[in-house]
This record gives C-alpha cells, sequence and structure tokens, in this order.
C-alpha cells in the first residue's frame, strides 16, 4: 500500500472546560475521498483548524507524506501541499477571478508589478479544468455563489495542492451546482489529489466518500467504507445509538392563531408574497435551501428591516411593527441565526446581556438597580440551566450552548406571544442541543407559537409540528407532521 | 478600574516630580490655574468620551469654541443681550450644531469623522467670516459683570469651571453608569447591531451622544472664552477636540467603542494639565509642548496594550 498523504495520530486539544479533541486518528491516502462527519460540536472543525495551522493542539502527531511535521501557520499548511476550501467564502468580491486565485503569491514582474498576463493565463487553464466556462478577468461580484465556490477550488488547484479540505461546499449551492461539485472532487480524485470531504448532507457523502470518519463529542466513533457507507449507518455512529426522534406532541394547540402573516414582502424577494398562521402552542418550522428567504422573513417580522411590507396580526389583532423595539413590545421576539453578532453583545455581562431588553423593569427612580438586574439574570440562568460561573460572567466565555440559552433568557424575562428561532442549535453540542429543544416544548406548552427556521433536516423533521418549506421566497407548501418526509420536503425545497 | 488605575498612578507619580522638582508647582496661584483649566477641559472632554463610547467621534470641538467666542463677544458687547439670554442662546447653539451633526451620522449614515470634520472646516470659516477675521473680546465688561466675573472667578477659593466641572460630572455619572441611556451608550458602542436586536433605537442613542457633547461644548465654550479674554477666529480653541480625544483615550475609552468612565475622563484631562503644566514649570522650551504631550500619550498606551496582552496571555494559559 502507498504511504498516507496526512496521518493525523492521538490529535488532543482541550480549549477551557471542555475537551474539544481526545486522541482523534484520521489519516488519508492519495487519490482517496475521505468524508468527516460528525454532529456540530463533535470536534470536526477543531481537527480542521490544526490542521490549518490556525489552532495548535496539546499532543499527537501530524505526519505528512510519513515525515513529521508542523503546522504553526496558514502559509505552513499551505507548503504542507494542503489547501481549504471553506464554508464561508473568503473570496474578495472587488477583485477579478485571477487576482482571487493568486492573492498574496501574485508572480512579479520586476519584482514590484503584478504579471497580468501570466495570472490570466494560469488561471484560465485552472478554469478548464474545471469545466467553469467563465473568464479570468471576470469581476467576482458578477459571479454566482456557487461559481465562488469553485474559485476556491481554483485557488487550491493553482498551488498544486495534494490534499483539499473542503468544509460544506454545497450548504448554499443548488442542486445540479452540487452534482457539478461533486464531479469536481472525482477529478481531483483521479488526479490522485486527496480529498477531506465535510458535509452535513449524508447523501453526498454516500455518492462520493471512499471512506467516512466519524467524530463524536471529540474521539474517533468509527470508520466505515465501501457498502458500509449509508446514511443510516452514518447517523448511528454520530449520535451514538440508533436514531429516535425527540419528538413530543404540543400538549394543546390552540385552534385560533397567535400570529397571522400576510402578504410578506421581503427585499430579497420583493415579488413573492408569503401569508401563513401560526398556531398557539405549536412549533412551525421553517425548512429550504440557504437562500431561500427564510432569515429575511423572521427579520421581517421582528422589524429588521423596515422597509419591507408585511400585514402582522397577533390575537387576531393588528401589530405595526417598524422597529426591533415595535417588536418586543407587541411579544414578538428573535433568536436570531448568528448570536455571536447579532443575539448578544459579547462583551458584555450575563446580567446586562438578559436585562438589554427591558432595562424599564429593573429601575428604580429612573435608575438601574444591580440588584433587580443580578436576581432576574440569576432566575432566568437558573430556569434555563445556564451553565456560567456567574451572571457577572462576559458572555464571550460562555459556550455556544449557554451563550444561545442566555439569548433565550432575554426573551423568556418578558412575556413571549411569538418566538422566532433562526438556527437555533447551530454549533450547539448535542447535549445542550437536547436542552435547547425540551425548552422550546416548555414554552409552546404556555401557549406561546414559535417559529423554527432550521437548516437541519434532523432537527426540522424531529422539532416541528408543521413544516412550511420555502423556495425563492415563497412557501412551496406547508406539511402536516404526518406527511413530512425528508423527500417531500427537499422537492418542495427545490422548487418542485 | 483597572484601566483607570494605570493612569492615575502615572498623575500622582506626575503631581510629587513636579512637585519635587519644582515646588512652586504647589502654590495656590499655580494649583488654582490648573484647576481652572481641568474644569474647562473637563467639561467638554467628558463629552468627547460619551461621542467615543458609541464608537464615533467629534472632532469639531475646537472650532465650534472659535463660533461660540466669537457670538458670545458679538452678543454681550456689539448687540448688548442680557448675560442670562445669552448664555442660554449660545449653550442652544452648541446643542443644535450636535443636533446636527448626530443626524448626519444617523439619518444620512455618513461616518462621524466625515461629518465632524466638515464641522471643523465649516465652523472655522464660519466663524472668522462673522468676526471679519478680526479679534474679538469682552473689553471692560458693560453690562455683563456679574457673567464674567462668575466665568473667571472663584467659589471658596475653588475656581468657578472647576466647581462647574464637579457638577457635571456627578450628573454625568450618574447618566452613564446608573441610567438605562448609559447602559444603551454602551450597548450600542459594543455591539449596533445586537443593541438593535435588543429593541434599542440605535440611531436615537447615537445622536443623543452628539447632542450631549455640543451641550457640554457649548458651557466649556462659554468659559474659555471668558478664560482668554480675546478671541481670534482663526486660533481660538484650535486642536481642543484632539486635547478631548486624548483625554478620553487615557481615561480608558477605547476609540472601538463601547469602553469608557468618567473618573476615566477626568483622570485624563487632568493628566494632560499637569503635562502642560510641567513644561511651564520646568523651564521646557514652550515649543516642545506638544512633543512632550505626544511622547507621554504614546507611552502611556503602549504601557497599557503590553499589560493588555500580558493578561491575555495569562487567560490563555
Amino acid at each position: 500500500m502507498t504511504q498516507p498523504i496526512l496521518e493525523m495520530r492521538k490529535i488532543c486539544k482541550q480549549f477551557p472546560g471542555v475537551i474539544a479533541l481526545d486522541a482523534v486518528d484520521l489519516s488519508i491516502f492519495p487519490g482517496e475521498v475521505v468524508a468527516l462527519a460528525g454532529e456540530n460540536g463533535a470536534g470536526k472543525s477543531t481537527l480542521m483548524n490544526i490542521l490549518g495551522g490556525v489552532s495548535r493542539y496539546d499532543s499527537g502527531d501530524i505526519l505528512v507524506n510519513g515525515e513529521l511535521t508542523e503546522i504553526n501557520s496558514a502559509s505552513e499548511a499551505t507548503a504542507a501541499g494542503i489547501s481549504f476550501v471553506h464554508q464561508e467564502l473568503n473570496v474578495l468580491d472587488n477583485l477579478t477571478v485571477a487576482e482571487n486565485v493568486f492573492l498574496g503569491r501574485e508572480p512579479r514582474w520586476l519584482r514590484l508589478l503584478i504579471d497580468r498576463r501570466k495570472i490570466n493565463s494560469d488561471t484560465d487553464s485552472i478554469l478548464q479544468q474545471l469545466g467553469l466556462s467563465i473568464s479570468a478577468r471576470t469581476s467576482v461580484s458578477d459571479l454566482s455563489i456557487a461559481q465562488q465556490q469553485l474559485i476556491e477550488i481554483a485557488k487550491a488547484l493553482s498551488v498544486n495542492a495534494r490534499l483539499v479540505i473542503m468544509d460544506e461546499p454545497t450548504s448554499s449551492l443548488t442542486l445540479t451546482e452540487t452534482e457539478r461539485l461533486l464531479d469536481v472532487v472525482r477529478d481531483l480524485r483521479s488526479n490522485g489529489v486527496a480529498v477531506i470531504y465535510i458535509s452535513h448532507r449524508l447523501t453526498e457523502i454516500e455518492q462520493i466518500a471512499d471512506r467516512v470518519v466519524v467524530l463524536r463529542d471529540g474521539k474517533n466513533a468509527g470508520n466505515l467504507e465501501g457498502d458500509a457507507i449509508k446514511h443510516d449507518n452514518i447517523v448511528r455512529l454520530m449520535v451514538g445509538r440508533d436514531i429516535e426522534r425527540f419528538y413530543k406532541p404540543p400538549t394543546s394547540t390552540e385552534v385560533k392563531p397567535v400570529a397571522e402573516i400576510r402578504d410578506l414582502r421581503t427585499d430579497r424577494y420583493p415579488a413573492s408574497n408569503v401569508s401563513f398562521d401560526v398556531r398557539g402552542g405549536e412549533i412551525l418550522g421553517f425548512a429550504g435551501l440557504v437562500g431561500a428567504g427564510r432569515s429575511e422573513v423572521a427579520r421581517a417580522i421582528f422589524g429588521v428591516d423596515p422597509s419591507v411590507t408585511a400585514s402582522i396580526a397577533l390575537d387576531g389583532k393588528r401589530v405595526d411593527v417598524r422597529s426591533c423595539r415595535d417588536a418586543i413590545q407587541n411579544g414578538i421576539y428573535l433568536v436570531p441565526e448568528d448570536r455571536r453578532v447579532t443575539g448578544l453583545i459579547v462583551d458584555m455581562s450575563v446580567r446586562e446581556n438578559v436585562t438589554l431588553p427591558a432595562m424599564e423593569l429593573y429601575t428604580r427612580t429612573g435608575l438601574i438597580s444591580r440588584s433587580l438586574e443580578s436576581s432576574a439574570a440569576a432566575e432566568m440562568c437558573q430556569k434555563l440551566r445556564v451553565k456560567t460561573p456567574s451572571t457577572e460572567t462576559v458572555a464571550a466565555n460562555l459556550s455556544g450552548g449557554n451563550q444561545q440559552k442566555v439569548v433565550l433568557a432575554k426573551w423568556l424575562s418578558l412575556k413571549p406571544r411569538l418566538l422566532i428561532f433562526d438556527e437555533p442549535t447551530r454549533g450547539i453540542d448535542v447535549g445542550a442541543k437536547a436542552e435547547i429543544y425540551e425548552l422550546m416544548r416548555e414554552i409552546t406548552g404556555s401557549g406561546v407559537a414559535i417559529i423554527m427556521i432550521s437548516s437541519d433536516m434532523e432537527e426540522v423533521l424531529g422539532e416541528s409540528d408543521r413544516i412550511a418549506v420555502m423556495h425563492e421566497g415563497r412557501i412551496r407548501g406547508i406539511l402536516e407532521r404526518d406527511e413530512a418526509t425528508e423527500e417531500a420536503i427537499m422537492n418542495l425545497a427545490v422548487g418542485k | 478600574m483597572r484601566k483607570e488605575l494605570g493612569t492615575f498612578v502615572l498623575l500622582v507619580a506626575l503631581c510629587v516630580v513636579l512637585a519635587i522638582l519644582n515646588p512652586s508647582f504647589l502654590s495656590g496661584a499655580n494649583l488654582q490655574n490648573l484647576a481652572r483649566l481641568i474644569g474647562i477641559y473637563g467639561i467638554f472632554s467628558i463629552g468627547l468620551g460619551i461621542v467615543i463610547i458609541t464608537g464615533g467621534i467629534d472632532l469639531s470641538v475646537g472650532s465650534v469654541f472659535a463660533l461660540l467666542g466669537v457670538l458670545l463677544s458679538i452678543f454681550l458687547v456689539e448687540w448688548h443681550i442680557p448675560a442670562v439670554i445669552a448664555v442660554i442662546l449660545i449653550v442652544g447653539i452648541s446643542t443644535f450644531l450636535g443636533v446636527i451633526s448626530g443626524l448626519l451620522i444617523t439619518k444620512v449614515k455618513i461616518q462621524p469623522f466625515i461629518v465632524t470634520l466638515c464641522g471643523l472646516l465649516f465652523y472655522r470659516g464660519l466663524a472668522r467670516f462673522i468676526a471679519n477675521d478680526e479679534t474679538k473680546g469682552f473689553g471692560s465688561a458693560q453690562g455683563f459683570e456679574t457673567l464674567q466675573a462668575a466665568a473667571t472667578g472663584s467659589l471658596f477659593g475653588v475656581p468657578t469651571p472647576f466647581v462647574i466641572l464637579i457638577l457635571i460630572s456627578v450628573v454625568m455619572w450618574v447618566v452613564l453608569h446608573r441610567s438605562v441611556y448609559g447602559r444603551y451608550l454602551f450597548a450600542v458602542g459594543r455591539n449596533e447591531i445586537a443593541a438593535k436586536y435588543s429593541g434599542i433605537n440605535a440611531d436615537l442613542v447615537i445622536a443623543g451622544s452628539y447632542v450631549l457633547s455640543g451641550l457640554l461644548a457649548g458651557v466649556a465654550g462659554i468659559l474659555l472664552a471668558f478664560y482668554t479674554n480675546s478671541i481670534s477666529p482663526s486660533s481660538h480653541g484650535n486642536f481642543y477636540e484632539l486635547y478631548g480625544i486624548a483625554a478620553a483615550v487615557l481615561g480608558g475609552c477605547s476609540l472601538r467603542g463601547g469602553e469608557g468612565s468618567i473618573v476615566g475622563i477626568l483622570i485624563g484631562t487632568a493628566l494632560l494639565q499637569v503635562l502642560q503644566n510641567l513644561v511651564n514649570l520646568l523651564g521646557i522650551p514652550s515649543s516642545l509642548n506638544f512633543a512632550v504631550m505626544g511622547a507621554v500619550i504614546l507611552a502611556g498606551v503602549i504601557v497599557d496594550q503590553l499589560l493588555r496582552q500580558r493578561r491575555a496571555a495569562k487567560v490563555m494559559k
């Protein structure tokens, strides 16, 4: 057998309070596609960050082509022949394709000027290899998301990477674009390039992977090869047990809708209008591909983008939402997608975050009372089982799951009628996930309506009472629980 | 609190050294003059500090002083407007200028640096035009003797500007550190988007900081005009915005926003004035004035940065 191009042996990494990686092994041979699977927080990103020289590891060995190698920076990773295609696009859209591909290592002319002719011709040949019919001179801002993703791969090819790591490369691609990308991966494989493919989309893994390495809670949970690479087997290793749905039916669903949304238009899809009802006590799931307009709907209801039209009625009464403040005063709250940017002020303490939306509750004679604040924050932390040393701890120092609970604490200390969750458990570990689901059920138990936007199919199927599926700014269908299957959702989500 | 402590230690050390090198530092006259200057500078530095806490900046303060000085002189000396009304007018005008900056920044969405840079140029030009580029003054103060005496005088031996500074500090301390508005200021400065998502009207909070800054600049502007007693429209107030920014930064305000305290700004202001005093008392050529100040501020910021990195390294371990 040939030598593995990369071998990671017994990699350990500890973060304050968490063992992120516990003696993880991973090896890959030239011309092999290894899928790295695992739930959020299983340690995939940590492992890849170590490989990319972004994070340090505490112990273990990394061997590249059989030689012990230290990777301390991104450039050392590149030098070792390792290249990354990230989930978030790292292209600069004010530059051309060629300028992006050669960014930071432009061939020079007289050491000063960029050799444009060379970068353009080299880029053109790489683009051809990728089957992309665009010119190297095109401005990246004119490309689709899928094309931009492929530019990242072109970048990897241009440095002659022997190992390409793709982190959720298809999360924002349509089905045909995904097919195209998988073809590119196959091409790479036949050229002897090794690919580590990280994806939550298990069907893709079934199609493309030669081997699957599953991580669970920072440990190797098992490997699958050949015919054993099956959806159910992967899930079983990821979760550590047979798939069981946590689904608990609502204790009581009011017949009358809590919220009636009519004729909602977003900036992104001004031509299509969205109308739906949410009943008290129910969790209405929102499924769809990234970019289908789900977050835009959430933001519109919450009054973030007030330029769009919508008619919103709560408990039968029309409410006028022009700002987040209006929404909050009417009991409409949003637990946003990106808790570190929009959900929390991470440099402020847990106490300050919890009390921020309704400071007037914590004042005596017009001035803030710390003791009122502290006791309210402490009470919410206890109720939601937030693990924090104290309410004075800065939110940035909490784990993802606990941060999400603090966001929730902000709203539950008030009087919610309609609570919108946008990707409620993204980046949260399995245990905290289950707790969040439990909290959601507790909340609906008191007659509150919940909208849950999620790209996690298991979450949508497992937690929703009904599922609205969006495609290009429209609701293509609302599935009742008994008719909701992965296939039914996907068909609606791709607009079939 | 830790951040202010460093600057405070530096301030005390500087005073001790200065007192040893030149005992006349501790003379009544010197201390009185020092307190007077700290009073004037402190008042507008607090305003600037609050703007900086929102993540903004106000570069127009110095030019506003020139404009206010010229107008005050015209109101009192040429138009014989009653002193009380003149004071109200001046403070009102200054507050109104703050409203304009605030609206341009929050409604038209122009960066604070640009808006107030334009203010710096515009108000200076306006002051020179109104004054016909001639130096204005208060002469023998006919009809507003009480106002002049009050502005340049003392209360129980403490210079009026210092007394006013203390009063304003107490009020602003409550506003910044105990009121809901103060909490909003910090929240918006730390993360404007998350603040909006928590239902805070960020535009109002930010605009409010410029209005407050304008109000305080109005008070300081009147005191400064009477202190210098003659207002040369092309140089009156030059660089004052930078003194204010320096005081706020020395006192622990971060230009990124979200950090700062009233106590810190006061200490920063005092430090700057003692430095100026040091240059005078130690016979350092006054042409070196700016160089000394620049060097000390830089040293302070470097030390602060090093301490911070060390703390961060400790946390990582």
